[in-house]
């Protein structure tokens, strides 16, 4: 099945899902929804880490792995953060990172 | 065909003015992306994606969003300068990256590797030879045991002062 | 010898109680702290007394040496220079444990009456075990270091015991003046130790005191002014004990230090801690009096000098406590001036005798006075004499004690204060007439003043008083057991005791001292009871007539005033504004300069930190752009 798609061509997406997070990442204010460009970010690398490890090193693991520890380690920061918004909400009513100037200056 | 699919969403929840429907269209990237693993014939890799991801992650997500906020709200529109600046800067990276990716020529070893067990993944996990995991996995789970406590903590609500 | 190993325990117990009681200080029962502490000096008292026995009457040879009844290496400076933490017994020491443990037990006892429901209660009795631990410290100290370590540690606890009521601010200031003046006089001492031990090799009293010893017989240090540097040195040394001891001119923080609670007063500022300076002469006095007679003769003069200064500022007093700090005062320059006139040795050591003598016994009548006027002032919730008036009716057993205490202070036989004033009478008319004339009048003085005090408190015209009673049992009960000492210490064989050499000696009685002596005293009190038996207009006349010689002693002769004009105009103006001056445009103006330059700097530069994490992402993400690209470019392949 592998066959039929080039590596470039996988790697084109996981390039493009990146940038997509990325201006996602500039572009939105509530917190959020950054955090949700955040995860797309994420899972560009991690495709990208899975498809190189499967074309190239088909025979080890090691790209399988980190595609691992980062879905956990992204749910950690996922719990933690949000954590954060909920506790930020409660204090200010808001979680626009523009509005979070409490403790500036 | 589904890469379009998985990219136009990825497009939609960045852009998206309702949160809980950009949350929505995460979860179809993340469905694509788990497709995507199982293409590669990564079951468990693509077993772990759909349930921390889509059980965990966007649960979480869509819970936060409904508390913080109202359903109808919308989010506010995105300024034309932040715009093009964010835009600019993507496009730039993208078209570098993909410059690099169409003039790299790589050489894959497209070989039937055997299907790769639960078995072995674990065995792995837990072997501290050569390509043994056991360092980072015990480090990760005391990571996810250190970042459980602290979200109970940080989101507990405040005992109020008594007066 | 005998074996005098338990003596460590008369130090370890109040220590440990100060311990116990102030690190659970918030968890215990007041009363059971009061408990506590009166637990471990007594116990402390009867280990004193045990000690005094086995040393002064259990001893069966003819002479009293020094025994080092414990000592351990604490910290070694050098190869011969060594400071050692220990317990040094000879008569001086054991004749002041005697007299600290049984003032110090008497006035815990009294305190409970005394301070009952006082807020700091239970502080107060830890800082009382603080006290008696750094006093007994300081007299078995075996050596220089060890006598000032608890000479500091007796300052500070007087200083926390002064300021007790620290929500006054004249406590507070009161407490800052001694600690601040007596430390000041510690400079001197301390350089004196530096000196003494530079020359000597040894902090050791044994060593240094030793009549054969290298410091005695030969001639060492250079000479400088005119005397020796080891004149110089014990000189400074005195100032110390000058300081402690509030000689002239370092008395004036004495009379303030009466801000603090009464039966600190009596234990503190009357008995114990201001003898230390005495004491700490009486320590060296073989030095003092073989290598340094220069040194001994100033410190006859200055006591000669304080006991007439302060015996003239007593008589214009109205506070009653301000009288007994000043009369303690006097009283305190009699020892030095006897010290001063004392030689070495046999029946010339006379005046050292009878130094020690009145120690001994003023500490048993000036403690009781004070505690006697503590009494009046629970009672009467006052200090100024002229709230008082005819409390003979009121306080019976306070006014038998005091007028104990009162004849003792004036020498009138048979009370024990007789006996001891007649020794330094004696020994000051055998060595140098002008300084017997002045005690001799200083004698009369006193006995003016006391029953000046005495008349216009218990007698004269009846005052009105809210619900005046007798104090509790707790205060009257010491007040009697120090009567009785006031009484019977007179008839103490101290010249079989306490000598400068060690070896006993007899005294004879001088009648021809006495009896003179106990006319002026007579007739200073008939004087007293003439003018102020009954309230008359005559003292205030007599006041009157002496006109600006009475308003200079009321005002204690400016001292205070010369203290602070000292301090502020010329310390203050000549050399701190300067200071200050330069502090101000120099070193602060540079200071400010480079503050304000970064936070100009800062300003224009804050823009780049604006807490936006967008722009943050995007400075980021370009900076990663452009290393890609010049990367990509730099190296094509």
């Amino acid at each position: 099945m592998i066959e039929d798609i080039p590596l470039s061509h996988i790697l084109i997406v996981s390039t493009l899902i990146f940038f997509i997070g990325v201006y996602g990442f500039l572009t939105r204010k509530n917190m959020i929804t950054m955090l949700i460009s955040v995860e797309l970010v994420l899972n560009a690398v991690n495709i990208n880490f899975v498809a190189i490890n499967r074309y190239l090193y088909p025979e080890r693991l090691e790209g399988h792995f980190f595609a691992l520890f980062v879905i956990g380690i992204a749910a950690a920061e996922a719990a933690v953060a949000i954590a954060i918004f909920i506790n930020l909400y409660r204090n200010i009513r808001s979680i626009d990172v523009d509005e979070v100037t409490e403790m500036k200056y | 065909m589904g890469s379009a699919l998985v990219l136009i969403f990825a497009i939609m929840s960045v852009t998206s003015r309702k949160l809980l429907r950009a949350a929505i269209y995460l979860l179809f990237v993340l469905i694509g992306v788990a497709i995507f693993y199982l293409v590669l014939d990564y079951m468990f890799l693509a077993a772990v994606q759909i349930v921390v991801y889509m059980g965990g992650i966007v649960v979480l997500f869509i819970f936060s969003i409904l508390l913080t906020s109202h359903l109808s709200e919308k989010l506010q529109v995105v300024k034309p300068l932040e715009f093009i600046i964010a835009a600019l800067v993507s496009l730039i990276g993208a078209g570098v990256a993909l410059s690099v990716i169409s003039t790299h020529t790589f050489k894959p070893v497209v070989a039937d590797s055997p299907e790769i067990t639960v078995f072995e993944i674990g065995t792995q996990l837990l072997s501290y030879g050569k390509y043994g995991y056991v360092l980072p996995f015990e480090v990760i789970s005391v990571l996810l045991l250190a970042a459980m406590i602290a979200a109970i903590v940080i989101a507990k609500r405040e005992k109020k002062p008594e007066s | 010898m005998g074996n005098y190993q338990y003596t460590i325990w008369i130090l370890i117990l109040p220590f440990a109680a100060f311990l116990f009681t102030g690190i659970l200080s918030g968890k215990l029962k007041p009363s059971f702290t009061a408990a506590i502490s009166i637990g471990a000096i007594g116990i402390a008292t009867v280990l004193s007394y045990f000690a005094a026995i086995q040393y002064f009457f259990l001893n069966a040879s003819e002479s009293y040496t020094a025994i080092e009844a414990a000592s351990f290496t604490w910290y070694r400076l050098s190869d011969t220079l060594v400071i050692d933490m220990g317990i040094l017994i000879d008569s001086i020491s054991v004749m002041m444990l005697v007299v600290i443990t049984t003032v110090s037990l008497m006035v815990h006892i009294y305190s409970t009456g005394y301070m009952k429901g006082d807020d700091g209660y239970a502080r107060y009795f830890t800082f009382l075990s603080l006290f008696s631990f750094a006093m007994l410290g300081l007299v078995l100290a075996t050596n220089l270091i060890q006598i000032y370590v608890f000479w500091e540690l007796v300052g500070l606890s007087s200083y926390l015991l002064i300021g007790h009521y620290y929500q006054k601010p004249s406590a507070v200031a009161a407490a800052k003046k001694a600690f601040i003046v007596t430390r000041f006089a510690d400079l001197g001492f301390l350089i004196g130790i530096l000196m003494l031990s530079y020359y000597t090799g040894t902090f050791s009293f044994s060593e240094i005191t030793d009549p054969n010893g290298p410091l005695i017989t030969q001639t060492i240090g250079g000479v400088f002014l005119g005397l020796s540097t080891l004149t110089w040195a014990m000189i400074l040394v005195f100032m110390g004990g000058a300081g402690k001891s509030a000689m002239f001119p370092f008395h004036i923080w004495l009379p303030d230090a009466m801000e603090g609670p009464t039966p600190i007063s009596a234990l503190i500022h009357a008995a114990t801690m201001v003898v230390a300076g005495v004491f700490l002469v009486a320590r060296m006095f073989t030095v003092y009096s073989l290598a340094a007679p220069e040194a001994l003769e100033v410190i006859a003069f200055i006591g000669a000098f304080t006991s007439l200064f302060a015996a003239l500022i007593a008589i214009t007093q109205t506070d009653i406590k301000k009288i007994l700090a000043y009369s303690t005062i006097s009283q305190i320059g009699y020892m030095m001036m006897a010290l001063g006139v004392s030689g070495y040795s046999g029946e010339a050591g006379l005046g050292f005798t009878a130094s020690m003598f009145h120690l001994f016994t003023h500490a048993f009548f000036k403690a009781l006075l004070f505690l006697g006027a503590g009494s009046i002032i629970h009672a009467v919730h006052s200090n100024e004499m002229k709230d008082m008036g005819n409390l003979r009716k009121h306080l019976p057993a306070t006014h038998i004690t005091f007028l104990i205490a009162t004849l003792a202070i004036s020498g009138i036989p048979p009370f024990s204060g007789f006996f001891s004033k007649d020794e330094i009478l004696a020994a000051a008319y055998a060595s140098n007439k002008l300084y017997f004339a002045v005690e001799y009048l200083v004698a009369g003085l006193t006995a003016f003043y006391m029953f000046r005090l005495y008349f216009k408190v218990f007698w004269g015209k009846e005052r009105t008083y809210e619900n005046i009673q007798e104090s509790p049992a707790s205060m009257t009960i010491p007040l009697w057991i120090l009567a009785f000492g006031t009484l019977f210490a007179g008839f103490l064989p101290f010249s079989h005791l306490v000598t400068t050499d060690g070896i006993p000696f007899d005294t004879h009685f001088h009648w021809n001292i006495a009896l003179p002596s106990v006319g002026i005293a007579l007739a200073g009190i008939f004087i007293a009871a003439a003018l102020y038996k009954k309230e008359s207009a005559r003292s205030q006349k007599i006041a009157a007539s002496l006109g600006a010689f009475y308003s200079v002693t009321k005002e204690k002769f400016y001292v205070d005033e010369i203290y602070i004009f000292i301090t502020k105009k010329i310390i203050f103006n000549l050399i701190s504004m300067p200071v200050v001056w330069f502090d101000r445009h120099i070193v602060d103006g540079f200071m400010n300069l480079t503050g304000n330059t970064t936070v100009a700097l800062s300003f224009r530069i804050r823009k780049f930190q604006s807490g936006n994490i967008h722009q943050y992402a995007l400075v980021f993400l370009t900076g990663i752009l452009i290393a890609t690209l010049f990367y990509l470019f730099y190296y094509p392949n």
